[in-house]
């Protein structure tokens, strides 16, 4: 990894406590801004970004010189129009591109800080971003968004600071990590922390990383992110530069290929250690728990228009846990639309090239800056 | 702008929490913010439909009526509507019961199986009728449980359901349908629209 330098980031001096007990201080929050903020200063949108996302949404991320994560939404004339939004978006805590997370170097030892970062949670997250809204001189942000693990932000964001955003919009997300998330999580962790390179989370960043691990992770990970009809699809049976089986462990079969690729490139751009630390953060997210059984409660006192999405094709973030956020938010009289879209592409349609999606939330947000 | 949306917004009260059910591209919803100063939410089975409403930015949630009332609140509403979509549930009767559970006072507009035009169809004809209403052939319809405005009459009835006012539209003229002119109105109505409460 390199082009650190081309990172903007904050430095939060005032101690934050953290759910764990422990509290941070002096902690860099690395973080990127599209389009202007307006004179008012009621144009900013706070994007939030998913596990293995980071602050570059849109255009090309200086350090991948890959097109940012949520390029097709964030934009001059996109969904997130930066013609007329000033949308940010921050590197969570525990991330590895620039915030404070296991990466970052303790200059007591000159070594990555590694397991002895304390474990954090989405509320954690949540609470070093709204920071940002000092930093910007934001009063109100017009909205909040997010997909994936961005969503559980969102909603966290709302129920934390409930009047500092006109609309909310959680897409394909939880209130409340199932069994099924968790046990997909631990498998990615398991495979970290069965690499012989992890050392108990204390390798050096620099050789010898855990990069098997990871990989396997990602390999595991990005079959959810699919839908079956997606993947069937796309590879069925077709085989990999080859016209017959080769009767050995090779990928014989391009979708072993492409997911050996995927896990890959993956370990370029991220850390093993973020990775056991964001996932644990979404395995503890519990906003229903957070309110005592009641989901309902973690909105009360909000005035926010919600707009919920999914995917009739994600079984990572069904619909139906999408709808409890909505059926929770129905029964305070909340301003909530509701919409699935019909998709193949599974979980991962939130990132990618849905026309009804990214067209209906352009013209929401378009309309609703306007009432 | 459907004659039938400008008699039910003028059944509404100012400033009131409506619940549009079946609501449509929002065209009703659009109005009754406009015009009534209402706070108002709808619920929609068709994505097309729930996808025009939200880019209007209007609080509409995809769902079906059937199923999805269960997640209102007793008494949430002060109006619930249901505008010509009755006769498409299988369970009307259940419909009719959340919504007077979900809304204080409940708007059900009927397309009426008893008019005239309908009659002489299927008296002379001897065929499932087709009108502006009711545009469909028997076997591609979504109407499952056509009934006349009296139909719906006895129905309230007989279900203690209080009707406070039945307003007939027949094109555009307007009405007030009462116990004495019921029978006559039944004939040369085209929709029935009733405020209902408990």
């Amino acid at each position: 990894m390199g082009n650190f330098g081309k990172m903007k980031s904050i430095t939060i001096k005032q101690p934050l406590k953290l759910d764990c007990g422990k509290e941070i201080s002096n902690f860099p929050l690395a973080y990127e801004t599209y389009g202007n903020l307006n004179e008012k200063k009621d144009n900013a949108i706070l994007v939030f970004h998913a596990l293995t996302g980071d602050q570059f949404a849109s255009g090309i991320n200086p350090v991948t010189n890959k097109e940012g994560w949520w390029n097709y939404a964030v934009g001059p004339g996109k969904s997130f129009d930066t013609d007329k939004f000033f949308v940010i978006c921050a590197n969570v805590i525990g991330g590895c591109m620039g915030s404070y997370g296991p990466g970052t170097i303790d200059p007591s030892t000159n070594k990555p800080i590694g397991t002895n970062f304390p474990v954090i949670t989405i509320n954690d997250m949540v609470n070093a971003q709204y920071n940002l809204l000092d930093h910007f001189k934001i009063e109100k942000l017009f909205a909040v968004a997010g997909g994936s693990m961005g969503g559980m932000q969102v909603l966290q964001f709302v129920s934390n600071f409930p009047n500092k955003a006109k609309v909310a919009l959680p897409i394909a997300c939880t209130a409340s990590h199932s069994a099924q998330n968790i046990a997909f999580n631990e498998l990615g962790r398991q495979a970290i922390m069965s690499d012989i390179n992890w050392k108990d989370g204390l390798y050096d960043g620099q050789t010898n990383n855990p990069d098997k691990g990871l990989a396997v992770a990602r390999m595991a990970a990005h079959i959810t992110y699919l839908s079956k009809k997606g993947l069937q699809e796309k590879f069925g049976r077709n085989l990999q530069e080859r016209s017959d089986l080769k009767f050995g462990f090779d990928a014989d079969f391009q979708i072993e290929s492409y997911l050996r690729y995927q896990g890959s490139v993956f370990v370029d751009r991220f850390d093993a250690n973020s990775y056991l630390y964001i996932t644990r953060a979404m395995d503890y997210f519990d906003l229903t728990k957070q309110y005592g059984g009641n989901l309902s409660k973690a909105f009360k006192e909000s005035k926010t228009k919600f707009f919920i999405i999914s995917f009739t094709s994600d079984w990572l973030y069904p619909t139906s846990e999408n709808k409890d956020i909505v059926i929770a938010l129905n029964a305070i009289g909340a301003d909530v639309g509701f919409m699935e879209i019909k998709t193949d592409k599974g979980h991962d349609s939130f990132l990618l090239d849905v026309p009804d999606f990214l067209s209906t939330i352009k013209n929401y947000l378009n309309t609703t800056y306007l009432k | 702008m459907k004659e039938e949306f400008k008699v039910i917004s003028e059944l509404v009260e100012e400033k009131s929490r409506v619940l549009d059910v079946g609501c449509g591209d929002g065209i009703l919803m659009e109005y009754l913010s406009k015009n009534k100063v209402v706070d108002v939410r709808g619920l929609e089975i068709s994505k097309e439909k729930v996808k025009k409403c939200l880019s209007n930015g209007l609080a509409v949630v995809e769902g079906n009526a059937e199923y999805d009332l269960k997640q209102f609140p007793d008494l949430s509403f002060d109006y619930v509507i249901l505008s010509q979509t009755l006769q498409a549930f299988m369970s009307p009767e259940n419909v009719i019961k959340d919504l007077l559970r979900v809304g204080k006072k409940v708007i059900v507009t009927i397309p009426n199986f008893g008019h005239w035009k309908v009659r002489v169809d299927l008296l002379f004809k001897g065929e499932m009728p087709i009108t502006k209403n009711l545009p469909y052939e028997w076997y591609n319809t979504p109407n499952l449980h056509m009934c006349t405005i009296q139909d719906f009459y006895n129905f309230c009835n007989k279900k203690g359901i209080s009707i406070f006012k039945i307003i007939s539209l027949n094109g555009k003229k307007t009405s007030e349908i009462t116990s004495s002119n019921l029978k006559f109105k039944n004939l040369i109505s085209e929709l029935g629209i009733f405020l209902l409460g408990k």
